[in-house]
């Protein structure tokens, strides 16, 4: 028998009982829609995070140092201060596959300019940091070695300093006033939005280390290092070449822990996508779930479908259909029911996305491989749950059909 | 005259729960082109399993069957659907004609599992002509529920000729309709049997036996009696009596 007329017949069937179609089919197109919108949520939060971690710079290597501990009391992070400005030299000078290495020094200070004053995040920094970073400036130019050498009063500053502090002027070579120090401001940073932890990247000054150590804080331990290493692949053995001279420098013997804790960026990332990527998963899951349920649905009906025209299958066959002819038609019948509402599924689904999208600002990331792998994967549904009923409706015997009531 | 349909020794045997019950026990017929035969027989007779077996819906348990000249009783299920696609034209008690579905597309349905092309044009066309036949083709677009009993019945009969079958086989045609639509399609099938279709029918009722030219009894899974019809029943003067009948009822009251 001719595939079109086949196709004519299911789609007729369907057409008359319009009302149970169209419940059959929502099933599915909740299904679809679901996983499509969900699937979306998982992945937009998935780029997201990327984009925060690509926001780091490349192939960056953080050396924090470790925390202190004395008869049972422990301090935080870096509470150690055995993190020198001679580590990162040491570094820098002896670890092969290292480009670039900025020692770090964080603080937190209220500071004055313009007549406003705002709490903001300290840095203090090599030259390089903004190179390692991957982070331009809007506007002037970073410090100089000469500036580091010299504990110069000059910073750079992040967005948000400007939007605080200097709302309607340009800031660069004013002064902002740190701990009663004047810095004069040499740049403006590119805004780079929140960070992995969620923190505004672009509150922040950006002063030489020298000067943050000597002037401000007056401290000689740093918080961090920031390594950049020359490629990903010998990111690694850096790594564990920091530790090893690391613990040499700090006379550290083979019974202690080490004072300082290296993250490569990879594991960073690692960490970070896993939660959202176990969202996702679950996300999908949870609507595919949903996809099932439609499924079973259509299963149900078709059921019934067969039964309820068990005398139209007996008159077809009598007039000489094949079994397959019968388990074509009503397999054609679940597959349109499924894909028909796979269909509305993707509409309805990118639709919902897009309006979460824009109410909620949630990032949304469709894929064109997610739309087609939900649509083949309700087609999939059809054929699957429309098997049995369809199989059947074929083996019913043609006597036993045609006497039926 | 070819025999169209040779039964050679059918029995059939149905096993059901712990008794075989013997619905036909040897039966041996020959049914030449052309006849038109009344297979008869109060129900348990065996009248029904003979038909299916006729009409190849099932199988015989021993014997053999030739329809045509080709054995037709080891066949398997898709076979004997091509068979009836073919060779076999049905007409049943209860017209078994598709709901929602117009006369036209419901006499198409056997082309559409025809294996020979034919085309959507060439199926309208003989679908057309088959109605034309039972003179109903103006009712074409008309369903089954805007039709009477009788017009069901003829739209069923347009059905059961499209494919030009070799024998058309009707069981109780007229089981479901009054004397005089009795008539009218007892009429239509003495007119197509006229034209030279072989026609086998069974049914319990002596009146519309008389209307074929050969009887059949059976009883108790055999065949008791065959002979030839002598007072043939004429279709159009049986519908004039009734008429007649009609008429002084109507005078009378």
């Amino acid at each position: 028998m001719r595939i079109t007329a086949t196709f004519r017949m299911a789609l007729r069937a369907l057409r008359r009982n319009k009302m149970r179609s169209t419940l059959t089919a929502l099933g599915i197109i909740i299904g679809v829609g679901a996983v499509i919108a969900m699937v979306g949520i998982g992945n937009g939060a998935k780029s997201q995070v990327e984009a925060q971690i690509a926001s780091l710079g490349q192939n960056v290597i953080l050396v924090f140092a470790g925390n202190w501990s004395s008869g049972g009391v422990r301090g935080g992070w870096g509470s150690a201060g055995t993190m020198r400005v001679e580590d990162a030299e040491a570094i820098a000078r002896e670890i092969p596959g290292v480009i670039a290495v900025s020692p770090e020094v964080r603080d937190h200070q209220q500071v004055l300019a313009n007549g406003l004053n705002w709490y903001t995040q300290i840095l203090g920094e090599g030259p390089e940091y903004l190179d390692i970073r991957d982070w331009p400036l809007e506007e002037g130019a970073m410090f100089t070695d000469q500036d580091v050498r010299g504990t110069a009063k000059v910073c750079i500053v992040g967005k948000t300093i400007v939007n605080q502090l200097f709302p309607n002027e340009d800031p660069v070579g004013k002064v902002v006033i740190i701990r009663n120090i004047p810095f004069k401001i040499l740049g403006v940073l590119v805004p780079k939005g929140l960070s992995v932890m969620n923190t505004d990247q672009d509150d922040v000054i950006i002063i030489p280390y020298t000067s943050e150590m000597k002037r401000v804080s007056k401290r000689t331990n740093l918080n961090a290092i920031i390594v950049q290493a020359a490629s990903p692949d010998v990111s690694d053995r850096v790594q564990r070449d920091m530790s090893d001279l690391l613990r040499q420098r700090h006379r550290l013997g083979p019974d202690r822990d080490d004072d300082f804790t290296i993250r490569g960026q990879q594991e960073i990332a690692d960490a970070a996508t896993a939660t959202t990527r176990i969202m996702t998963v679950l996300l999908g899951s949870i609507a595919s779930v949903s996809l099932i349920v439609g499924g079973i649905g259509i299963m149900n009906i078709m059921l019934v479908s067969v039964t309820e025209r068990t005398r139209e299958i007996g008159i077809r066959m009598a007039v000489g259909a094949h079994g397959r002819d019968i388990l074509l038609q009503f397999l054609i019948e679940a597959i349109t029911l499924s894909s028909v509402g796979g269909l509305i599924g993707i509409i309805v689904g990118v639709g919902s996305a897009e309006l979460l999208a824009t109410w909620k600002q949630w990032p949304m990331l469709i894929s064109i491989s997610s739309v087609v792998l939900a649509f083949l994967f309700s087609a999939a549904v059809g054929v699957f749950f429309g098997f049995y009923p369809a199989r059947k409706a074929s083996r019913l015997d043609p006597i036993d059909a045609l006497r039926y009531e | 005259m070819a025999a169209v349909i040779k039964l050679e020794n059918i029995h059939k045997t149905y096993h059901t729960g712990e008794v075989d019950v013997l619905a036909v026990r040897g039966v041996s017929l020959e049914i030449g082109q052309g006849e038109f035969v009344a297979i008869m027989g109060a129900s348990g007779s065996g009248k029904s399993t003979m038909m299916n077996i006729i009409g190849c819906l099932d199988r015989p348990t021993e014997g053999r069957y030739f329809l045509d000249g080709t054995d037709v009783s080891h066949l398997d299920r898709d076979e004997l659907a091509a068979i009836r696609n073919k060779k076999l034209g049905f007409v049943f008690q209860g017209f078994n004609l598709l709901s929602r579905t117009s006369a036209l597309e419901n006499v198409e349905l056997p082309l559409l599992y025809t294996h020979d092309h034919v085309t959507a044009d060439m199926q309208r066309e003989r679908a057309v002509h088959a109605l034309e036949i039972v003179g109903l083709a103006d009712r074409a677009d008309h369903h089954p529920n805007q039709l009477s009993g009788g017009q069901q019945q003829r739209v069923a009969i347009a059905r059961a000729l499209v494919n030009s079958p070799s024998v058309l086989l009707a069981d109780e045609p007229t089981g479901n309709l009054d004397t005089r639509t009795s008539a009218e399609v007892m009429g239509v099938f003495q007119k197509l049997n006229d034209e030279g279709i072989t026609i086998v029918m069974v049914t319990h009722e002596l009146d519309i036996a008389s209307y074929t030219k050969r009887n059949v009894i059976m009883r108790d899974g055999v065949v008791v009696n065959d002979a030839l019809v002598e007072h043939r029943a004429i279709a159009e003067v049986e519908l004039r009596k009734l008429q007649q009948a009609h008429q002084a009822v109507k005078l009378s009251s």
